[in-house]
């Protein structure tokens, strides 16, 4: 199972919260299916991004792959090991090669400790050798994230959001780690300073050759700084390829509507844009109790009784492009919805006619 | 739409009514605090007409929200609250009017959709309770009436069962229905203007779809003016007829949409447009930010308040420090900046646009 080119391996990972009744004695009633069976795998040095709309279970597979939830069922290989029930203690050494990044730069840095504590603290517990001091250490690593050193001894209060994110990004750096899991690293981000912090990631990646897996629901920056995207519904990965595979040829119908849904820049084409728009109708279905068979039937324009009866694989469609959809949207749909949008520069830049 | 269809709509506007619908001239609102005075909107003008939206874009604290909340006059007048400057909201002036008068207007002539429905709905009441209340405020009517009247907007904006979930309190409802919801007490009134503060900010991207839908049509049914507050051009693009942008409290850049994507002439817009991934195209290797991080208000820079963030500031001895930009009125195009049109576009054209 384990080939040793993935850097991260997840088969059939599951996580479900028991939902409790009773005052003493406590029953078990039925379950939150938060992430109920899903395979991927990070290959070193690659991004894979992880998009879904809120609910899907994308963050708690996040917190699955760093063990800080602990799965159900299913199993994480981390570099040829298992370790999907490690415990704390056995875990703890892991941690320095599996970081994350938050979302929230406000709530995920201590507002009592200095910045230099706080990007110090991992290397403190883990007992990591600074040679020339951890003063030394956490300096060059404020300037590596683009932080001025002198800032050290600084609370977080005292930063921007953007820079708090730095801090964040500091802080999980400091152990050297292979794997970095961001959960919606930017999304709490002005739109300059976002981009800011994209270009940071993208050059921490080159320099330290870091792997990411990068959770976001902003569907342009996954495009943006991902090589493979994988698509969540209700705790499935309903869709996986590489990038512009994905976002060219969408296959599952939940992705094209996901896409066809994106706003678009550009005035120009925006009646081309409602015109071929997928409005999905109604909400996601509860994780408590799904829909069986294809958990994207009941709002699928193109569901029939098989959908109910089975569910369908993720199964390999085109060279690493894999889809769980019975009936997956081939070419000829795509060009009649239009889904297919792609803008060349001219396209967008040309002055308007008449 | 077109520039040439715009100005016909400018042309008409006026034959036929001579004012604007809605005439914001020169608003200003100052905060003075502890730490010095905060101008968080200084001197923004706009006009706007029945069945026209506009698109306020910013960063947080560049006072998008605050021109809002100046609009509507929900901003307590203390001592340390001054606003100056005229809104006209048909032919009315506002600013200078009085409190009780404005709220009579506010919910049944103008009202706001806001960003997070989860906060700005009372979580005591029902969603129905809150409706009629805000349709009794205005209206002389029975409890019976103002309830059939809650049902019919909730079946209006997309919400399945009406006559049962008017019932439910807005815990009960998914993010998405809460916003629907919010719209629905938003129109109860048939409101001449709408504001929608960051309606969709809170949503994915499929409800967003969804409720940008809704707006666009309620708007086609009501002939309602439309000002949409947001920090994201993909949804400004979709709705807006005409954009303004504003930084430091200032409305940097001001024109049609097609205009302000096509040809956009302040460095602050180019930076926006630049530091923007794409889902609908194949990427590019890199984003361009824009360098350093947005001023605070307390303490904004002297003269242009962006040049400390802009890559052209200080050309040919422009005196982008000390003197402080004017918004040039254009016919359709107005751009607060120093550096003369003609090099702006050639600039545009040879440094931006190729990379963007």
């Amino acid at each position: 199972m384990a080939t040793t080119d993935n850097l991260l391996e997840v088969t059939g990972l599951e996580k479900h919260f028991p939902i409790k009744r009773g005052a003493i004695v406590q029953r078990k009633v039925g379950a939150v299916r938060a992430v109920d069976g899903i395979d991927f795998a990070i290959r070193p040095g690659e991004t894979l991004g992880l998009v879904g709309e809120s609910g899907c279970g994308k963050s708690t597979t996040g917190r699955l792959v760093t063990r800080l939830l602990e799965p159900t069922g299913g199993k994480v290989v981390f570099d040829g090991r298992d370790i999907t029930h490690l415990s704390v203690g056995a875990m703890r050494p892991l941690r320095r090669e599996v970081q994350m990044i938050f979302q929230d730069p406000y709530s995920s840095l201590n507002p009592r400790h200095t910045v230099g504590s706080i990007v110090a603290a991992p290397l403190l517990i883990q007992g990591i050798p600074t040679p020339q001091g951890t003063k030394k250490a956490v300096q060059e690593l404020l300037e590596l994230v683009g932080l001025n050193p002198e800032h050290y001894n600084r609370y977080p209060h005292e930063f921007s959001g953007g820079q708090r994110q730095r801090i964040g990004i500091a802080r999980a750096l400091a152990l050297r780690p292979k794997l970095i899991v961001a959960d919606e690293p930017v999304s709490a981000l002005d739109v300059s300073i976002q981009a800011q912090v994209v270009n940071l990631l993208d050059d921490l990646q080159r320099e330290l050759s870091l792997t990411y897996l990068f959770i976001a629901h902003d569907l342009s920056v996954v495009r943006h700084i991902s090589d493979r995207v994988a698509v969540m519904y209700l705790g499935k990965v309903v869709e996986i390829a590489p990038r512009d595979e994905l976002y060219e040829n969408p296959m599952h119908p939940y992705t094209v509507a996901l896409l066809s849904a994106v706003p678009v820049p550009d005035p120009g084409r925006r009646e081309r844009a409602q015109r071929d728009r997928i409005l999905l109708t109604g909400d996601v279905p509860s994780p408590i109790n799904p829909p069986s068979g294809c958990r994207f039937r009941t709002r699928c324009w193109k569901a029939q009784q098989k959908c109910a009866d089975e569910v369908p694989p993720l199964a390999e469609l085109a060279t690493g492009h894999r889809v769980a959809c019975h009936f997956p949207v081939d070419e000829s749909e795509r060009t009649a919805r239009g889904a297919l949008r792609t803008a060349t520069q001219q396209d967008a830049l040309t002055p308007p006619t008449g | 739409m077109s520039l040439l269809s715009a100005e016909d709509a400018a042309t008409a506007g006026q034959s036929d009514g001579g004012t604007p619908f809605l005439d914001v001239r020169d608003l200003r609102v100052h905060f003075s605090t502890e730490d010095g005075l905060v101008r968080a909107v200084d001197g923004v003008s706009f006009a706007l007409e029945r069945g026209e939206t506009l698109g306020i874009v910013g960063e947080s604290g560049s006072g998008k929200s605050v021109t809002s909340l100046g609009i509507l006059g929900l901003h307590r007048r203390t001592d340390n609250t001054r606003l100056s400057g005229e809104v006209w909201l048909d032919g009315e002036e506002l600013i200078g009017s009085d409190r009780e008068r404005v709220r009579q207007l506010r919910g049944q002539k103008m009202s706001m959709i806001f960003q997070d429905p989860l906060t700005s709905m009372h979580p005591y009441f029902t969603v129905g309770a809150q409706i009629i209340e805000a349709y009794r405020v205005h209206n002389n009517v029975s409890k019976k009436a103002a309830r059939a009247r809650a049902v019919e907007m909730l079946a209006r904006v997309g919400i399945p069962q009406p006559d049962r979930r008017i019932d439910d309190y807005p815990h009960q409802f998914s993010g998405g229905m809460r916003q629907r919801a919010m719209i629905a007490m938003a129109l109860v009134c048939d409101p001449e203007l709408l504001i929608a503060d960051e309606p969709t900010t809170a949503l994915d991207v499929t409800v967003q779809a969804q409720i940008l839908d809704l707006i666009r049509d309620l708007q086609e049914e009501f002939h309602s003016a439309v000002i949409i507050i947001t920090h994201d051009l993909g949804v400004v693009a979709e709705l807006a007829d005409d954009i303004l942008v504003m930084y430091g409290g200032k409305c940097i850049e001001y024109g049609t949409a097609d205009e302000l994507f096509r040809r956009p002439e302040h460095p602050y817009t180019w930076g926006l447009l630049g530091s923007m991934p794409r889902a609908d195209r194949s990427v590019r290797e890199r984003l361009i930010p824009i360098k350093g991080t947005p001023p605070s208000l307390i303490n904004l820079p002297s003269g242009c308040a962006f040049h400390p963030r802009c890559p052209y500031a200080f050309r040919n001895g422009i005196p982008c420090r000390t003197v402080v930009p004017d918004l040039s009125e254009g016919d359709v195009h107005g751009v607060a900046c120093h550096i003369p049109p003609p090099e702006r576009r050639e600039i545009f054209a040879t440094d931006v646009a190729p990379s963007l």
